[in-house]
């Protein structure tokens, strides 16, 4: 079969697990984007900078205090989400009655800002980061060789990616949750105090982010505009998976990086704007995306 | 209900303004409700009875003036912090996420205090809620819904219940039904202030109604009094 397709499997696979790899963390960052939009109303622009910031917290982490890798992955989402409800508390929150593009500008700007501490800090050029002990080498699959750690990464965050479908799908919290993202004036009139969930759900939303950059850290080298290159084309696949569609977001995410890594194999010339193209026929064909629903 | 009496009325609302943007809605608006009581906000389409129960929950953009359960003023508690003061509201809309199933739905509102009814009891009073638990609650009929939006506050262990004309669109079976769980609700010791256009319903169910003009309380009937004043009612109902 690969003979006839002209390409040697271990091309094939080899993208494969690149692009499950770049999907995994377009799933998990479009994810974190697709919970704030439908909570907050906003488009967080910031999301990038926030991914990055996991990535540094964990470098820092490391470096001045010598948390490892498995504490950072705990530890850097919840500093940096923290940071997230400190902006919702001092910024977004005066927002959310006014249209989209206020969001978008505010957390853009934010992103600028942040982006541009940390430049001003550490150079455009990347912390290498190593990956922890128990994850170095791999195995040999007979057609390809699989880095261990690259496995960590594509199982734990679709790990990560169901628990938090499961949470929001499942759950008397994500009732709540899917509830507020109707009709927070009701859910609110029942009792529940949901300008705090909203605030939790940003900090949440971040952690996400934060995550995705602790587990990023290994891979790519840690640099301020990390997420400054990775957020636009997850903003394309949260566009072709439908804003604010859970489910939506975690397929497209690992579906799109998939998609990406076999044209990488077939017409490489094409591999860093495969992603825009489907977006702008999904664009035409399914304003709404693939798994939104209409307005 | 668990509390006993009370002294003076569950909910007063006294000089209660309420303003949307820069329209003043409601003017001075001023009755009472006593425990275990099922009154009426009778009045025309925009006489202010659904503002009424909306600024007694806080959900308006600005009101002013005194609204107290039990004596105690809650005009400048956020919606939140009133609903857990025992306050219930089942909205005109009805309100039905259609994200939720019919359970989740259901569970939804928090329980604010003891002495609400089990899923088990709302489901033996609703039993086509039952039957559709799992359905998306896009799904239910009209009727369906606003059954669903009655049952899911009465686990809460709110006592006052605010409903918003329940029987609106429906077909004049259900609306039998809901006069039925109305009068139901009240044996078992709620209190109900009920908005409503079809004042010939509000008369099977009320003890005493209030007529809204104009964003004001401008007259109030007890139920026994209603035949005597038939032509006054239908002059302010324009019916």
């Amino acid at each position: 079969m690969f003979e006839l397709l002209g390409v040697p499997p271990q091309a094939l696979f080899g993208q494969l697990l690149l692009g499950l790899i770049n999907g995994a963390f377009y799933a998990m960052l479009s994810l974190g984007l697709a919970v704030i939009f439908g909570m907050l109303n906003v488009i967080n622009f910031a999301h990038g900078a926030q991914y990055m910031m996991g990535a540094f917290t964990a470098w820092m982490l490391l470096n001045f205090l010598g948390v490892n890798y498995w504490a950072a992955l705990i530890l850097a989402p919840l500093l940096v989400g923290l940071f997230g409800i400190l902006l919702e508390r001092l910024f977004l929150r005066h927002l959310y009655h006014l249209d989209h593009l206020y969001g978008l500008l505010l957390t853009f700007g934010l992103a600028l800002i942040i982006e541009g501490v940390f430049r001003k800090f550490y150079g455009s050029s990347g912390q290498p980061y190593s990956i922890p002990e128990e994850l170095t080498g791999g195995h040999n699959l007979g057609f390809m060789f699989l880095p261990n750690y690259r496995a960590w990464v594509v199982a734990f965050s679709l790990v990560v990616c169901l628990a938090v479908w499961y949470l929001i799908e499942r759950t008397k919290l994500g009732s709540y949750l899917r509830a507020a993202t109707e009709n927070p004036t009701l859910v609110q009139a029942f009792g529940i105090n949901v300008p705090r969930m909203v605030m939790l759900t940003y900090g949440f939303g971040v952690g996400l982010a934060a995550l995705a950059g602790v587990m990023a850290a290994p891979i790519y080298q840690v640099s301020p505009l990390m997420g400054a290159n990775l957020i636009i084309v997850v903003f394309a696949v949260v566009v072709i998976g439908g804003m604010g569609s859970i489910l939506g977001s975690i397929v497209t995410g690992f579906g799109l990086g998939v998609v990406e890594g076999f044209t990488k194999v077939f017409y490489p010339e094409a591999s860093n704007t495969v992603i825009f193209v489907i977006m702008a026929i999904v664009l035409v064909l399914r304003p709404a995306g693939l798994f939104g629903r209409a307005q | 209900m668990a509390e006993g009496v009370t002294e003076g009325p569950l909910l007063a609302v006294q000089g209660l303004d309420a303003f949307y943007g820069e329209s003043h809605v409601l003017h001075g608006v001023a009755f009472a409700v006593n425990g275990g009581e099922v009154v009426t906000l009778l009045g025309r389409n925009g006489a202010g009875k659904t503002t009424t129960l909306k600024s007694i929950l806080g959900i308006v953009g600005r009101r002013s003036g005194s609204v107290r359960l039990r004596g105690a003023e809650t005009i400048r508690l956020r919606s939140d912090a009133v609903a857990r003061l025992g306050i219930a509201y089942c909205p005109e809309e009805r309100g039905i996420f259609a994200s939720l199933n019919v359970e989740e739905n259901l569970l939804l509102p928090p329980v604010v205090k003891p002495g609400g009814m089990s899923a088990a009891d709302i489901y033996a009073v609703f039993p086509n809620l039952l039957e559709r638990r799992g359905s998306q609650g896009s799904k239910l009929s009209g009727g369906e819904q606003q059954m669903l939006a009655i049952g899911r506050i009465l686990r809460t262990g709110a006592d006052l219940l605010l409903l918003d004309e329940p029987t609106e669109g429906l077909a004049p079976v259900i609306v039998q039904a809901i006069g039925v769980v109305i009068r139901q609700l009240k044996a078992r010791g709620f209190t109900v202030l009920l908005v409503e256009q079809n004042f010939r319903f509000a008369a099977t169910v009320a003890d005493r109604h209030y007529v809204m003009e104009d964003g004001r309380v401008v007259d109030m009937f007890r139920n026994d009094e209603l035949d005597a004043n038939m032509g006054k009612l239908h002059d302010y109902l324009g019916v």
